[in-house]
């Protein structure tokens, strides 16, 4: 498909003599952008107050000169027309950006696994953490939550949808450097996040961790990136709006909204990391669980709920079991999901009835969690066999399962009698996990496995026997880890709230950690089988990609053989 | 005593009596239309929208 491509724009340019070659406002434009940034870049880190800004403002100038010499050297690489938006009456879809993505996602998702099953060895083995300020569990626990949910899930969400968009509204993707651009500058915000964690850079908001400079960077990013895909559905031949992207598109505005919300910061210096959140006290308390519980409601969930939508009936090539069904899930997770904040702060000094609001809301979420499950599973009617015989299928059918259950135990946990005895035990641990390894996890390595030999236009994967294993290692991994974490966390709970007949408290703090301990060994075997099960996946890849058979039912890139 | 018509006041107002039954309203609305029996026909053929791309 490349050469043909590559004839293709030979064959413009020879019809097409006259156009002389020009930069387009868009390059030239974006070109200097980075140059000034590249300068102002270095003046930060020259006059920068603390070390870790020094560095950040150097990668910056670094990756700023690295973006003007990659925009020059592309204008003179390409022809002098621009990738046309159909060939032969068909849509020319733009994969580049996607792979970038896809490659980036398993990257981020084998450290950000392995970095999560260091952290967990250091819980059942303190001394792993080498006595070093950068590699004690305070800093490296945000690198792992960033690094699975951010960049792990992030990079799978923004390579999906930026296909799905495409497929879905039989169009190209608007934008010529545009996704590029979203691309390469969600992964140096994880970069700057990441390098900043392990130097204890920090503004101290659980899954909003990155300080003022990256924040900013990530909303140019963003809003980027909702241009992107909105130019696309606007441009679209296909006159309806596929759920799925309905979906995305309310991931991509409530994480604009949340980031905004939650992040108002003034920094100490405008050459310094430190800054100090714009709220105060319980407001911003309630504005990070707002902001928490909702990144967890429109990344983890709307946005991989979009992945269901359209990889499933893809895979199994089956219809959606109930359109109306998918409507009313969409529409009632929206109006639900915003208000489940508050059940991450019972019993604290967060009004009464703004914890009961958000338990109520909790619990009505059942409903269209439900919903969405039976839609997905259904979607398999007429082709269940298909388990039997595909583990990618297999896996995205899992992952909706995985949502069933962990979309189940959540509404319950955030009854407040219940909530009483799980909050801060290894019971909320365990709950995380059942949701971001089971349902999270499983969906992404399952559209990956579709999307890659799509995205390089190859005939399968490498071995569907190797997706089996890695299915069933990763799904031991998960089983160990979900119920050593429910056994700890009840015990904890319960180990807490035990008092003697005298009124005293029965163990001292001290006991319950030694109580957990075993189940620390077993949650870190688990950690170990998902990460062994993405090293096969990543080697599955690797190998389908150079040894793939190329798809050879595209006419357009067949015909110039000759 | 006459309510003084602030920011809060307005807030308040919103989310307590004005923000619910608008909110009932439209999603009532969508459903009306999730199952509006002339949709059935194009809301089947969306479902089959991923099998039918090019």
């Amino acid at each position: 498909m490349v050469s043909g491509l590559v004839f293709f724009r030979k064959r413009i340019r020879m019809s097409q003599p006259s156009i002389s070659k020009s930069m387009t406002s868009g390059e030239s434009g974006l070109a200097v952008v980075f140059a000034v940034t590249a300068f102002l870049c270095v003046v930060a880190s020259a006059k920068a107050l603390d070390a870790p800004f020094a560095f950040h403002a150097a990668l910056g100038a670094a990756a700023s000169l690295a973006a003007v010499f990659c925009i020059i050297n592309r204008y003179f690489e390409r022809p002098a027309a621009l990738p046309p938006a159909e060939i032969n009456g068909r849509p020319n879809y733009n994969m580049g950006p996607i792979k970038f993505s896809s490659v980036m996602a398993m990257f981020w998702g084998i450290a950000g696994f392995l970095v999560g099953l260091i952290i967990a060895s250091q819980l059942a083995w303190p001394a792993l953490n080498f006595d070093l300020p950068w590699t004690s569990f305070g800093r490296l626990r945000p690198l792992h939550t960033s690094a699975v949910i951010f960049a792990f899930g992030g990079n799978v969400l923004i390579a999906t949808s930026f296909y799905v968009v495409q497929k879905t509204c039989r169009a190209r993707l608007a934008g010529d450097l545009a996704p590029w651009f979203v691309v390469v500058g969600y992964n140096f915000f994880i970069l700057i996040a990441g390098t900043g964690y392990l130097l204890g850079v920090t503004q101290s908001k659980e899954y909003a961790e990155p300080e003022w400079y990256a924040d900013l960077w990530l909303t140019i990013v963003w809003v980027t990136y909702l241009l992107v895909f909105l130019g696309t559905i606007i441009k679209r031949k296909e006159p309806h709006i596929f759920v799925a992207n309905w979906f995305y598109l309310a991931f991509i505005v409530t994480i604009a909204v949340l980031h905004l919300g939650n992040n108002p910061a003034l920094p100490v210096s405008v050459f310094g990391s430190k800054s100090y959140v714009a709220w105060g006290g319980i407001q911003d308390a309630m504005f990070q669980w707002w902001y928490g519980h909702n990144a967890v409601g429109f990344f983890l969930t709307a946005g991989f709920l979009a992945i269901m939508y359209y990889f499933i009936p893809k895979r199994a090539e089956r219809p959606i079991y109930s359109y109306r069904l998918s409507i009313i899930h969409f529409w009632a997770l929206i109006f639900l999901y915003i208000w489940a904040g508050p059940h991450h702060l019972h019993y604290t000094a967060l009004p009464d009835w703004t914890q009961t609001l958000g338990m109520t809301f909790s619990i009505m979420l059942w409903m269209p969690s439900w919903g969405g499950m039976i839609n997905g599973l259904m979607t398999l009617s007429g082709a269940w066999d298909k388990l039997r015989t595909d583990p990618v299928l297999r896996m995205l059918v899992v992952s909706v399962a995985f949502y069933g259950m962990s979309t189940f135990e959540g509404p319950m946990m955030s009854i407040k009698v219940v909530n009483s005895l799980s909050h801060y035990t290894d019971w909320t641990i365990g709950h995380v996990h059942s949701g971001a390894l089971g349902w999270v996890g499983f969906v992404s390595f399952g559209a990956l496995y579709c999307l890659v030999p799509w995205a390089w236009n190859l005939k399968g994967l490498y071995s569907l026997k190797l997706v089996n294993w890695h299915f069933w290692v990763a799904t031991l991994g998960i089983v160990l880890y979900i119920s050593a974490m429910w056994v700890s966390g009840i015990l904890q709970g319960l180990m807490w709230r035990a008092y003697t007949s005298l009124g005293f408290l029965e163990y001292s703090f001290i006991e319950t950690v030694e109580a957990m301990h075993p189940f620390y060994i077993i949650r870190a075997a688990g950690g170990a089988l998902f990460l062994i099960g993405a090293l096969i996946m990543a080697y599955n890849l690797w190998m389908t990609v150079r040894v793939g058979e190329q798809e050879v039912q595209m006419p357009v890139a067949l015909q110039p053989a000759e | 005593m006459k309510a003084i018509l602030t920011l809060d006041n307005l807030a308040s107002a919103l989310v307590t009596t004005i923000w619910t039954p608008v909110f009932i309203a439209i999603f009532v609305a969508i459903i009306t239309y999730a199952f509006w029996p002339r949709n059935k026909a194009a809301f089947d053929e969306a479902a089959h929208l991923p099998l039918r791309e090019e």
